[in-house]
């Protein structure tokens, strides 16, 4: 029954949504004004429904019914619950479940809470919102039922593939939808404005926490993304420009342009068109990254079905959705007029190149993501990888990092570098100066490549150049958003200096080894102490036990293994890692060759967890600037209040 | 400072140009960097530049595979039906690395022989290298006589 009612919540939130978008666009044309009441809690309603029918899936799961076909397909009951449970989302039609459901609730919080909009855009961005769930809904029932029955269940399911079966499937999807999706309240936000034409500061004031909020969990799902492929993949990379990876980026960076035009429209009223285009190019960089992912297109671990009508659904979703917003965008950008004016060495200076280099990061990394897929329907097939994107998007990114350094300290309107000279004073010489010392040194070391010694010597720069806005102002008084600056900016300079560290220091060692035999890798010896079967729940495994050493300090056993899967029957090797404060031993077990050897692959990667640690830092910089903006917020609500109150009662 | 319409025609100027220079620059990168697949018989009458990076998918030919003394680096064979390219890996194979299934390597031509850097073979029955979803023997002769 289960099944039957969350399909029911399904189709029920569907035609809330179509009621939605209804109600919305009749009261937006004055024909049915006394509407305007119901288009809020139609959009809490539908977003409720939408959660009911995902908690209907997972429950599904969590119990193991064979009788519906997507759990048959996708679990087993001898699974451990943690993955029954995130399996729900380990394949196609629960993904897109889990999608509509994150869009719904947002909508649904948005409709809740947001107050500052005026009424008329509030109704579009609601019937914007509507429109495009609609589509997705559409998706879900007619294309990808998760909750179809088959009339003869099978005695056991097929399980899950061994890859997703890791802790990172219960956190990595969810919130990386948290943030793909949650761009879908800035595209309906510029949808709203675009239609009333209110652009102006308190349109980006409003906008922007949402924007933060997606931005904040899309940087911690890309990081978390990041260090499980990094962790499970067992090739020591943490980033392969694998078409899924690039289509989680596209968002990022469209997201991370618009969260700086935003403040730019909210502290001086300027940047209007191009804030309300990034707006619609961040959800629509979301909506092609769906399409890369889950049309079939492209064949991963991240690619459940392939059906060519799927493909064209999310095609023509995605040209309506796309094609709409920037139809209604030409219409009407001649009448958002541009706005305040500032000099080119302003602050709002600094935050327009900072959005054009990543309009060109955008570019090329969406350039090299279809090419290949382009090249193909013309019969030539290529693939384009680290070879293509780490120059070129470099190219962008260290002018981009360059201004960064100065651009905070810069005035908004109108400065001058000698002001800022003069008002740093020498401090201003010290992340120059610290970089070309670190370049100078690392030269002198040599065997460094040009990308690898550029981020090294950038990384200590921009740290310490980051840290400049704090300098002069009184800590205990500095608004949080100001702190969260700091912290994010601090935190692209260390995942920087963590990246860099990797490619340019990391040592690998291949060998094949006999029980008892050591070797070394970097400052490492490792001593292979035995092999031994292991068994765990769904799998068998062949353990190798590793006592591990660091420059003779005490030693610690590590135990990777290669482990054979009974449900999918599948063979996968699981890694084993040792942090210290300086690096990361990382170890692989292969399979054991003729002379009684056991394979072995060791890396010794100095650094590598800043790039995670920095990741986490970005992310942390955004919860600050969000708990800034909302306290401060909330703060002038109360005080609204308490006015309108007190006027109340001295009968005004 | 300029008059609002001027900042206007500069910003979008600038961001034009942004945008030219993105797809220029890629276009520029792609034709030198990107990685081509070439089944043997490609491979073996137009072979790439040493130094490029390409993809050689193809089937592992049926007891060509060869263990060297070391223990990590394998000697095998990849056929497309026309032609057999040797090839040589060094690291931990793929759990589905098997004779007589499909395989792309990743890596370069040396004189004659292909060092393979990786080796993608397929993950499970669903989750297979885009090059090589379905490839047997005889698709791989289709894929050939397709490109041609």
């Amino acid at each position: 029954m289960l099944a039957e009612f969350a399909l029911a919540a399904l189709w029920l939130a569907a035609a809330l949504a179509a009621l939605q978008l209804l109600a919305g666009v009749l009261v937006l044309s004055e024909k049915a004004l006394v509407l305007g009441g119901i288009v809020r809690p139609l959009a809490v309603v539908q977003g409720l429904l939408a959660l009911a029918a995902l908690l209907g899936l997972i429950g599904l799961f969590a119990t193991t019914d064979l009788s519906v076909a997507l759990v048959a397909e996708n679990s087993h009951s001898a699974k451990p619950m943690l993955y029954k449970i995130a399996g729900t989302w380990g394949n196609h039609e629960g993904s897109m479940l889990l999608w509509v459901a994150v869009m719904g609730l947002a909508g649904s919080f948005v409709a809740l809470v947001e107050r500052r909009l005026p009424e008329r855009t509030m109704l579009a961005t609601l019937a914007g919102q509507a429109f495009v769930s609609l589509g997705f809904y559409a998706f879900l029932l007619l294309a990808s039922n998760p909750f179809a029955r088959l009339t003869q269940p099978p005695p056991e399911g097929n399980g899950l593939n061994p890859l997703l079966q890791d802790p990172g499937l219960a956190f990595h999807p969810p919130t990386l939808y948290l943030g793909y999706v949650g761009l879908s309240i800035a595209f309906s936000f510029a949808i709203g404005a675009l239609v009333t034409r209110e652009v102006g500061p308190a349109f980006a004031r409003a906008m922007r926490p949402w924007v933060l909020g997606a931005w904040i969990f899309l940087t911690l799902g890309i990081t978390a993304g990041s260090y499980w492929a990094y962790y499970v993949l067992g090739w020591g990379g943490w980033w392969f420009w694998d078409p899924v990876e690039n289509a989680s980026l596209m968002p990022w960076l469209a997201a991370t342009a618009l969260l700086h035009s935003c403040s730019v429209l909210a502290a001086r009223d300027a940047l209007r068109a191009w804030t309300v285009m990034l707006g619609v190019v961040a959800f629509s960089m979301s909506m092609i990254g769906t399409f890369l992912v889950r049309s079939g297109i492209l064949t991963s671990v991240h690619a459940f079905a392939v059906d060519p009508l799927r493909g064209k659904f999310i095609l023509a979703l995605l040209a309506i959705n796309i094609g709409g917003a920037l139809t209604l965008f030409a219409l009407r950008a001649g009448s958002v007029t541009e706005g305040e004016r500032f000099s080119v060495t302003s602050r709002e200076g600094a935050l327009v190149f900072n959005n054009v280099m990543l309009t060109g990061i955008l570019g090329i990394v969406l350039i090299g993501t279809l090419y290949p897929l382009v090249t193909e329907a013309v019969g030539v097939r290529v693939s384009v990888g680290p070879p293509y994107f780490n120059p070129v998007t470099a190219l962008f990114a260290l002018p981009m990092m360059l201004v960064m350094m100065v651009g905070p300290l810069l005035r908004w309107r109108r400065d001058a570098p000698g002001r800022v000279a003069r008002a740093q004073g020498w401090v201003m010489a010290l992340p120059p100066v610290v970089g070309v010392v670190t370049a100078a040194v690392f030269i002198a070391h040599g065997g460094i490549g040009l990308l690898p010694l550029i981020g090294l010597s950038l990384a200590p720069a921009l740290a310490l150049a980051s840290l400049l806005p704090l300098r002069g102002r009184d800590l205990t008084r500095l608004p949080l958003p100001v702190w969260g600056m700091v912290v994010a900016h601090f935190g692209i300079a260390v995942a920087m200096a963590g990246m860099a560290s990797d490619s340019a220091f990391s040592t690998e060692r291949l060998i094949a080894a006999h029980v008892g035999e050591e070797t070394r890798v970097g400052p490492w010896a490792v001593r292979l102490a035995g092999v031994a079967p292991v068994a765990g729940p769904n799998w068998t495994a062949m353990e190798a036990r590793l006592v591990v050493r660091y420059d003779g300090a005490g030693a610690t056993t590590l135990t990777p293994q290669s482990r054979t899967y009974w449900a999918p029957p599948q063979t996968t090797g699981v890694s084993a890692l040792l942090t210290r404060w300086n690096g990361q031993l990382y170890t692989v077990m292969g399979e054991e060759v003729e002379g009684d050897r056991w394979q072995l692959r060791l890396w010794w990667k100095p650094f590598v967890p800043l790039i995670w640690l920095g990741g986490a830092l970005v992310a942390l910089g955004g919860a600050l600037a969000l708990l800034g903006r909302v306290s401060a917020d909330l703060k002038r609500i109360s005080v609204r209040t308490r006015m309108a109150d007190r006027r109340q009662r001295q009968g005004r | 400072m300029l008059k609002p319409k001027h900042q206007r025609m500069v910003l979008l100027a600038a961001a034009l140009t942004a945008l030219l220079a993105a797809v220029l620059i890629a276009a520029w990168a792609l034709r030198h960097q990107a990685s081509y697949f070439y089944v043997p018989s490609e491979i073996k009458a137009h072979p790439p530049e040493a130094d490029r990076s390409v993809r050689l998918g193809g089937m592992v030919r049926r007891g060509s595979v060869h263990n060297e003394a070391d223990g990590v680096t394998v000697d095998f064979i990849v056929s497309d039906g026309r032609a057999d390219v040797p090839v040589r890996f060094a690291g931990i194979r793929p759990a589905l690395f098997v004779e007589g299934s499909g395989v792309v390597a990743e890596g370069h031509m040396v004189q004659g022989r292909f060092e393979a850097d990786n080796l993608l073979a397929k993950h499970d029955e669903k989750y297979v290298p885009r090059e090589m979803a379905g490839m047997t023997a005889e698709q791989a002769r289709q894929t050939v006589a397709q490109t041609k």
